[in-house]
């Protein structure tokens, strides 16, 4: 019976890791529009960037349901740490720097992470978004260290493996942040996909039945924390070494509550959806900050008010109802996307 | 010797003043479950209504107070009745995401309407300076807050535990279903109770126009204080609200006076290991709701 149970669980945890067509798609016309748009790697080289933070924190928010409104303290800690190595000269390769930023970061999330399993989803907004303002804080306190509100000054990032130097119209750093992207995403979908991933849903779903079939409910909740936090760390790394920028506002509440936000537009709980709501979101805020230069937060809060008020899931159902008629035209009846029902509760 | 005191002094009335501006929040966060990150601007509502009626219409800063009040509470209970009662049963996510839009909203209309850069609002000559007790140095308007605060918070406390609606509003928050089945209006006695903390969120921000600065980010800037003020004081009673204001003013003006680059560092680090010794607050009850 149990031998059964188990092969059943490999198989469609196998099922659902094999790599659907759509996926392969999907890469490719990222991959194109990088490659057709030359003139805007800058911003492009920012959804990324974005993308890959809302890619860890959908890990902690879309799959063990952790609500954290202070996910720019690993994002800062990885752009600071990325800033100093270079500033100082400790260390001069860019890939070895932005792994060293994202280690920092996984330390810091290893040690909060204990703070934040305990108590229930309140204490945790409180807990998360406490430790973002403690970072900012002490950056603020630390002032000589970190250049304070100016940010780090002098930071040149050298060329990476020696070979490929950062340009000014950011070709480079488009390509180097496209390569960390995918790896990292590689990496989480493995990492979703597998028993580990499975048993972060089964928390999700009902951390008290999680435990009971035995499942060790903090352990993996701290593990997929600090996994979560490497991400942010790297997403801040990269950060400062497309921009050679590291300043107070990597802090800032508004920088968590926007991930929250671009998360949610494109849908957590699926890998993807971090990716597709960053390029949504960056558009939206160019396109709000393009009609209303001063005046645009009001737009973004009108879109979440609304996202809200008619519910994430219908958004969502909306969204796909275009694609998913031309997709049945093309591929026959059953051919559809399908968001799958495992928002946070 | 005199420093402390008049430190402590201001620390109070700090205190008080973020207890008439979070007690509110410490109904809808604390007792409805109702994650509602957009309290500030209620308070900042009322702050605007009170400025605009004393700078540029004339009115008395006394008269403006109570306006400022009605302002915010109907402001209040028009959202209430039209947006917040389709999110009570929603998740916490939800209810974060669209109090978050809401700041964002509010700010981005202030500014629209009043612009960025701080408003002050006129005080009438009582209220200016200050006079010495003993060597302790007491301002006016301050030692007004803590007597409207004071005189707010024994008023609230009576209702709470001797009225009728007291008692109603807290079977509403007990259970319910149960205080429905017994012929109570819940969504009504919600939608008062709302508009009432709205209100003296926005009589708060009102007299602390003087005091914390009032911008288009005030709801930003000062959202962690709210929440620091609930999530420690915890939700059983609004004594613990109360006392944690209290500490939390005193807290930040000391730190701000003795060690001023370590000021909000303080606060963080307390609040945290507050919470992670007592979930539920100081004050709070022992077990999850």
């Amino acid at each position: 019976m149990t031998t059964n149970a188990q092969t059943d669980v490999g198989i469609l945890a196998r099922q659902h890791g094999r790599w659907h067509w759509s996926e392969f798609a999907f890469w490719i016309v990222v991959l194109a529009v990088g490659l057709a748009f030359p003139s805007r790697y800058l911003i492009m080289t920012e959804i990324l960037r974005l993308a890959l933070f809302a890619l860890s924190l959908d890990l902690i928010l879309g799959y063990a349901g952790i609500v954290s409104l202070g996910h720019a303290a690993f994002f800062g800690v990885g752009a600071y740490c990325a800033g100093l190595l270079s500033v100082h000269g400790l260390i001069n390769e860019p890939v070895l720097a932005l792994i060293v930023a994202g280690l920092a970061a996984t330390v810091l999330g290893f040690v909060t992470s204990f703070l934040v399993i305990r108590g229930v989803d309140l204490t945790r907004l409180m807990v998360t978004l406490g430790i973002a303002l403690l970072m900012e804080a002490l950056a603020e306190r630390f002032s000589n260290i970190t250049g304070g509100t100016d940010g780090l000054q002098g930071i040149d990032i050298q060329p990476i493996f020696g070979v490929f130097a950062f340009d000014m119209f950011g070709k480079t750093g488009f390509f180097y942040s496209l390569a960390v992207l995918f790896v990292l995403f590689l990496l989480a979908r493995t990492i979703v996909h597998s028993p580990f991933g499975l048993s972060l849903r089964a928390i999700k779903n009902n951390p008290l039945r999680a435990a009971a079939v035995g499942i060790p409910v903090n352990k993996r909740l701290i593990a997929i924390y600090t996994v979560a936090a490497f991400y942010a760390g790297i997403a801040g790394a990269l950060f400062t070494q497309t921009t050679a920028l590291a300043s107070l506002d990597v802090f800032s509440f508004e920088r968590s509550a926007d991930l929250v936000l671009l998360l949610v537009i494109g849908g957590s709980g699926y890998l993807y959806g971090g990716l597709i709501g960053a390029a949504v979101f960056r558009m939206l805020q160019e396109l709000f900050q393009w009609i209303t230069p001063q005046y645009w937060m009001f737009w973004i809060g009108l879109v979440l008010v609304v996202i809200v008020m008619v519910g994430r899931h219908r958004i969502h159902a909306y969204a796909l109802w275009l694609p998913n008629l031309i997709l049945r035209q093309i591929a026959g009846r059953k051919a559809a996307v399908v968001l799958t029902d495992n928002e946070a509760p | 010797m005199t420093s402390i005191l008049t430190n402590l002094f201001d620390g109070v009335a700090y205190g008080m003043l973020l207890f008439v501006l979070a007690c509110g929040l410490a109904v809808t966060l604390g007792l409805m479950n109702f994650v509602n990150l957009a309290h500030g601007a209620f308070a900042m509502a009322g702050g605007y209504v009170c400025a605009i009626m004393v700078n540029r219409v004339g009115w008395p800063f006394f008269a403006a107070l109570p306006l400022a009040f009605v302002a915010s509470a109907m402001i209040g209970a028009l959202l209430e009745r039209t947006l917040y009662q389709h999110l009570y049963a929603r998740s916490h996510l939800d209810q974060v995401l669209f109090s978050i839009g809401l700041v964002f909203m509010t700010v981005a209309t202030v500014d629209y309407i009043m612009g960025s850069s701080r408003i002050f609002i006129k005080l009438p000559d009582v209220l200016q300076g200050q006079f010495d007790i003993f060597g302790v140095g007491i301002g006016r308007y301050r030692l007004m807050i803590i007597a409207i605060c004071g005189l707010l918070t024994v008023g609230l406390q009576l209702v709470l535990s001797k009225t009728r609606f007291g008692s109603r509003l807290r079977a509403a928050v007990d259970d319910p279903r149960a205080a429905s089945g017994l012929g109570i209006n819940v969504p009504q006695v919600f939608a008062f109770t709302f508009a009432f903390g709205c209100g003296l969120a926005g009589l708060g921000g009102a007299l602390s126009a003087e005091i914390l600065g009032l911008d288009p980010y005030f709801p930003l800037k000062f959202m962690i204080y709210f929440l620091i003020v609930v999530t420690v004081g915890g939700s059983s009673s609004i004594t613990g609200p109360f006392l944690a204001s209290l500490l939390l003013g005193i807290g930040d003006v000391a730190g701000k006076y003795y060690v001023p680059k370590l000021g909000p560092f303080v606060i963080y680090t307390i609040m945290i290991v507050i919470l992670i010794w007592r979930p539920n607050g100081l004050f709070g009850r022992t077990a999850t709701r």
